[in-house]
């Protein structure tokens, strides 16, 4: 429901001109980088969306874990759930006390092929609340892959005004992955 | 930095009468992702509704997870002509809606991979990543069957997403 939230916020209240509008833009270029950083988010919005394209360096076609850090926070107050298919079975897994939020997989291409993730970061600016993190995420190299759901939990009621996103392992990410940020208005 | 409004409906259909081929195309490349909304019925058991690309079957490869209300599970299917949306228990006559999201589709650098949620009561719900090993833009979305037909009333919706 949430990928979509724009959309029907928009058809089944009083109408909003712009209830779903775009932050800012980051398109990795050659050479790559490793830390992709979103700053200075507005508090005007209730939600936020992070769209991902995202691939780095591993050239594995493996699958390495998305962090996400807000406010530059390193203390260990994420945990997370997470289910996953891999075209054969199904795994689930749960982790406390991580110094980092997970959001997904990078794709550790060899070729062109790059992971999706739609990640809402949910009452984003709220002094009253944790932050509850879901996010949609998949890559397949036909003939491997995975199809994954995570739930995050940011124990910190700061409001959140910065995302850093880096690869597991360190991994550059590499040219042509895109982030998108998002905010979602209430009425 | 925000750039006004960003979702955009581009073009809806209402299926007048059944079909099994529901077509979106000459998808101009303003967009940075296109979002595909659809609530529908199909006409027959089994009939597998799924989703290609530019109007060209096969180059797509599939993993999916799903659910049943008694167990989960995973596949994986490759070398097909299109990317099937469940696993072909679906039943006729039940509302069924699907979220097919393709980001970054109009450029001409990467594979084009989409992900998708499909729900129909009566087999499973799924979530399934999907990518076509095709680098060129993705100029039309079409909808189609193994067998039978989306039943009239389905309705269909493609939206472009613009980021700034």
């Amino acid at each position: 429901m949430s990928p979509i939230l724009g959309v029907w916020a928009s058809q089944n209240y009083p109408r909003i001109t712009s209830s779903y509008e775009s932050i800012a833009t980051v398109t990795v270029g050659a050479g790559g980088s490793s830390t992709i950083t979103f700053s200075s988010i507005p508090s005007t919005y209730t939600h936020l969306q992070l769209r991902i394209l995202g691939k780095n360096n591993a050239a594995d076609n493996g699958a390495w874990n998305i962090f996400l850090n807000f406010n530059s926070s390193a203390s260990t107050s994420n945990t997370f759930h997470y289910l996953l298919g891999d075209g054969a079975s199904v795994s689930a897994g749960a982790s406390t006390g991580n110094t980092h939020c997970i959001a997904g997989v990078f794709a550790g291409s060899t070729t062109t092929t790059f992971s999706n993730s739609i990640i809402d970061i949910l009452d984003y600016k709220n002094t009253n609340k944790y932050k509850t993190i879901r996010s949609l995420n998949g890559v397949d190299f036909n003939g491997s892959g995975s199809m994954r759901f995570y739930s995050n939990l940011w124990q910190s009621t700061q409001a959140i005004s910065s995302i850093d996103i880096t690869s597991e392992g360190s991994k550059t990410i590499t040219q042509y992955s895109h982030f998108a940020l998002y905010g979602i208005k209430g009425s | 930095m925000a750039a006004g409004s960003t979702y955009t409906p581009i073009a809806t259909t209402t299926l007048g009468s059944a079909t099994n081929s529901v077509n979106f195309t000459s998808i101009s490349g303003t967009y940075t992702d296109l979002v595909l909304v659809g609530s529908f019925q199909t006409s027959a058991n089994g009939t597998n509704p799924g989703v290609y690309f530019n109007s060209s079957t096969g180059s797509v490869s599939q993993t999916s997870l799903y659910g049943n209300g008694s167990a989960a599970g995973s596949f994986r299917l490759t070398g097909y002509g299109f990317i099937f949306f469940g696993g072909g228990g679906d039943v006729a006559n039940v509302e069924s809606n699907i979220i097919i999201h393709i980001q970054n589709y109009s450029n001409t650098t990467t594979n084009k991979t989409s992900l998708i949620r499909y729900n129909q009561t009566s087999e499973a719900t799924y979530a399934i990543v999907a990518m076509r090993n095709n680098t060129a833009a993705i100029t039309a979305v079409n909808l189609t069957t193994q067998a039978g037909n989306y039943k009239a009333g389905s309705t269909f919706t493609l939206y472009g997403i613009l980021s700034a």
